[in-house]
């Protein structure tokens, strides 16, 4: 794996393993990152990505026999919990850490704060310092604005900038190793593009990145080698100018895995299901959309032009300002529904920001996949936690959900089996209407073609799905037509052949500023 | 899937695991264990005074009005809630059945009546001011424990009233069921009846989503507030409960010597919450509770320790109850 680069390794790590009990999580894993390099690491969740995370930030301690330098200076291993600090490697992990209530520049200076004890902080001075650090990459953010008041892209750029700024400041070290752990799943594609912009400003100043993500086109857009991770092993390490996606896809999943075979066939859906008129929101307005049986509409644009908003408007997770919903014969005025009444309608949301709304953590397989249909043992009076297990049993065993053990806590599943028990809970009220946001946001690559099959099954028996989402291949791959909206209108419906990724992706930026009203 | 398998071979690996097993069994039943442990340490030391069965007929009897306000507590606490007034609402709720009773002369099951009632309607204010203006159930409580505390000093004039009709003592501490007085059956009824709702029944499941992910819960299609509603107004109605219990077990009522349940019952909910059902608050563990921490201050007296020691095993039970339940979660985190 040695190239002529490797020499002067940021990061050079060799023959890493972990075993944790029975299981070997990493195996004699080597993985050399170059100054200035921008690093992917792929892999499937259960391959080793975050064991190889948290032994770099001191976490686990990795099985004797591994060996690591940093800028050719070899370091003893296993490292305590904060070395990474004093070796000039930052981390930015998914959850940014950063405090909502407070100020940029409290934010900016929060770990300073945590070691250094100062009895008096010049706040004017770090005011000035912070803008100055910001324009440097190109970011005009108020130090003094509380960090709530900003969108998410500028909060991943925050902690990104200020990770930066915290291994600049190490005296001890001239390293600057970034390592970006999943920052963009929940960021639309044009946002990703600006964090991208301050990675490659950050490069430009000299620090190297280790990019860790699902999502292979972002790892090939940034990237300029690629280390994929199988089974604990790495599977390739490749250089992203000389590979194609199918290479990366097979080196990760270990088979090819034929992405344009993942399309749908055309199929002929049946009469009106659903269909939502006069629909407004915050950015939403006046859309009008009709569902037939069976099938899958897409639902995108650009960050801000409310393709997202309308699932939840329709489900009233957040209340329309006016519209109607007519499902089966129904009328439903949006403006005083409730998600109770929504489910009683028929209509189900599949919420795209799983932790705070689709899944409790904290209990188990069964408790959250039985929560919509408890009232069906015997009134919802006389449930037994055997006849829970039994449900969600069968239920895990239909929807492939690993483990199969129902009594598992729902935090100690991957993001992709987590997705297919809320999927299961939902599915098994046979719903009319699925509304979908993000369907496969940080889902690994095998449990999202499941998840595609699952969506498919669903609409096959003539359930009518609306699915809203940023990434193109998702909405190329399930859906029968999708419809693009900007600033809160309809702008183009693309249907049948015609959906592409790159046709959704042209008419999303084309159509930007263009409205032109409602297509049904 | 390979990651799937290895995810399996996790599983094998765990599954068999003797020594796992028996961290779970010890969790779920270290409590009792526990418990058994106080008794054997202080009958050898004092047999003939602790392994009476005066001594336990009183433990057990004596302490139905603790065992009712821990009950009440843990129906908002799974909600996520907290009722800090529910003591206040004892102390009203004694104090109510003694004025009405005694000064006024109402019959007793009359003031019974009253005093359940209006520890409902605080229960009503708590919960409509908490989820009308979204305040947190902390602070309200918190001030609607002292307001109350504050109206029953009025209306009793800061003074024990003693002469309860007979009737209710009667019922709820003379007369003795296998020895032990008719109160602990009252508390282990309401026990009973919140491990069945909490376990078996579709508002038990709800009420456990809506303390653990509110959004998710509502998301889920469950009426949210409601759901609070009915947990800040039980757990007051019961808070009201234990002041009849009260009432009827000291044949008199005074305006703050309820005010000592509250901590205690914190206390005894969340070391409830480490045992049998570890991680939720739960009605078994809670009466274990009580009686574990009541014998050991009643051992603690007996042998003659002066009665400070009741707030310094109280105060420092609840602590260690809370670390201790941080402690199992820290463990299951790991187990990832």
């Amino acid at each position: 794996m040695a190239s002529p680069a490797d020499a002067m390794a940021v990061l050079r790590i060799e023959n890493l393993s972990k075993r944790f009990g029975g299981s070997t999580a990493l195996d004699g894993v080597d993985l050399a990152i170059g100054a200035r390099e921008v690093h992917g690491l792929l892999g499937q969740n259960g391959s080793g990505k975050s064991t190889l995370i948290k032994i770099l930030a001191g976490f686990h301690a990795p099985d004797p026999g591994a060996r690591l330098w940093i800028n050719g200076h070899a370091v003893a291993l296993p490292l305590k919990p904060g070395d990474f600090r004093r070796l000039g490697i930052a981390f930015v992990h998914q959850h940014l850490g950063l405090v909502p209530s407070m100020s940029v520049l409290e934010n900016l200076l929060i770990g300073e704060h945590a070691v250094a004890g100062r009895w008096r902080i010049a706040w004017a001075r770090e005011a000035e310092r912070a803008k100055a650090l910001f324009a440097r990459f190109g970011m005009t953010l108020d130090p003094a604005a509380a960090v709530e008041t900003l969108t998410s892209v500028e909060r991943a750029q925050l902690a990104i900038v200020r990770a930066f700024d915290q291994i600049t400041r190490q005296p001890d070290t001239q390293t600057r190793l970034l390592v970006l752990d999943e920052p963009t799943p929940f960021l639309p594609a044009a946002d990703v593009q600006k964090l991208f912009q301050l990675v490659r400003g950050l490069v430009a100043e000299g620090a190297s990145v280790l990019f860790v993500s699902h999502d292979i086109d972002e790892v090939m857009d940034i990237t300029d080698r690629i280390t994929v991770l199988r089974d604990g092993r790495v599977a390739d390490t490749l250089r992203t100018a000389a590979t194609r996606k199918a290479d990366i896809v097979r080196a990760i999943v270990g088979r090819s895995v034929d992405l344009d075979a993942m399309r749908a066939p055309r199929r002929a859906p049946g009469g009106d299901a659903v269909s939502i008129e006069g629909l407004r929101g915050a950015i939403v307005d006046d859309v009008s959309i009709t569902v037939r049986r069976g099938e899958i509409v897409g639902l995108t644009g650009l960050i801000g032009s409310g393709y997202d908003e309308v699932v939840h408007l329709a489900y009233s997770a957040t209340r329309a300002l006016a519209g109607r919903l007519t499902i089966s014969g129904t009328t439903l005025e949006l403006a005083q529904l409730t998600p109770d009444a929504a489910i009683a309608a028929g209509i189900v949301l599949i919420p795209g920001d799983r932790q705070s709304d689709a899944v409790v953590g904290t209990l188990t397989v069964a408790d959250n996949a039985s929560l919509p249909v408890l009232g069906r043992q015997r009134g919802g009076w006389a449930i037994s936690a055997r006849g829970m297990n039994r449900i969600a049993g069968a239920l895990a065993e239909t929807f492939d959900v690993r483990p199969r053990d129902p009594s598992r806590l729902m935090a100690h599943l991957s993001g992709g089996n987590q997705q297919k028990v809320v999927l299961a809970k939902w599915f098994q009220t046979a719903p009319r209407l699925i509304l979908l946001d993000e369907p496969t946001q940080g889902v690994d690559i095998g449990a999202r073609e499941q998840i595609f099959r699952i969506i498919r099954d669903m609409s096959d028996q003539g359930t009518a799905v609306l699915c809203a989402s940023s990434d193109h291949e998702q909405l190329a791959a399930i859906c029968d037509r999708v419809i693009v909206l900007s600033r809160g209108r309809i702008v183009a419906s693309l249907e049948g052949d015609a959906i592409s990724k790159p046709a959704i992706a042209e008419r999303c930026y084309a159509s930007f500023g263009d409205t032109t009203g409602s297509v049904s | 899937m390979t990651s799937a398998k290895r995810e399996d071979a996790n599983r094998a690996a765990q599954g068999p695991d003797k020594g796992q097993v028996w961290i779970d069994r010890g969790e779920r039943y270290g409590l009792i264990v526990a418990w058994l442990a106080v008794i054997a340490i202080f009958g050898a030391i004092r047999p003939e005074v602790f392994l009476s069965w005066a001594n336990f007929s009183t433990i057990f009897g004596s302490q139905a009005v603790l065992v009712v306000v821990t009950l009440s507590l843990i129906i908002p606490l799974t909600a996520g809630d907290y009722d800090l007034s529910v003591a206040s609402v004892l102390t009203t709720s004694s104090m109510l059945v003694a004025v009405l009773n005694v000064t006024h002369g109402w019959p007793i099951g009359a003031a019974i009546l009253a005093a359940l009632l209006v520890a409902l309607l605080v229960g009503v204010a708590n919960a409509a001011i908490i989820l009308y203006f979204r305040i947190h159930s902390l602070i309200v409580t918190l001030g609607m424990g002292t307001f109350m505390h504050g109206v029953t000093l009025w209306f009793s004039d800061s003074q024990t009233i003693s002469g309860i009709d007979l009737t209710l003592v009667t019922a709820v501490i003379a007369t003795r069921l296998f020895g032990i007085p008719l109160a602990f059956y009252y508390a282990l009824i309401v026990a009973l009846v919140i491990w069945y709702v909490f376990g078996h029944t579709a508002v038990g499941q709800r009420l456990l989503f809506v303390g653990r992910g509110r959004e998710v819960a509502r998301l889920s299609g469950i009426k949210v507030d409601r759901v609070r509603f009915g947990a800040l107004v039980a757990s007051a109605g019961l808070g009201g409960l234990a002041g009849v219990l009260y009432a009827g077990t000291t044949g008199a009522a005074d305006p703050s010597s309820g005010m000592t349940y509250l901590l205690p019952a914190f206390a005894a909910a969340f070391l409830g919450a480490t045992s049998i059902v570890p991680g939720r608050f739960n009605a078994i563990g809670s009466v274990v509770a009580v009686y574990f921490l009541v014998t050991g201050i009643t051992g603690l007296s007996i042998l003659g320790v002066s009665t400070y020691v009741q707030d310094l095993f109280y105060g420092a039970a609840l602590i260690v109850a809370v670390a201790l339940s941080q402690l199992v979660r820290g463990r299951e985190e790991r187990l990832t």
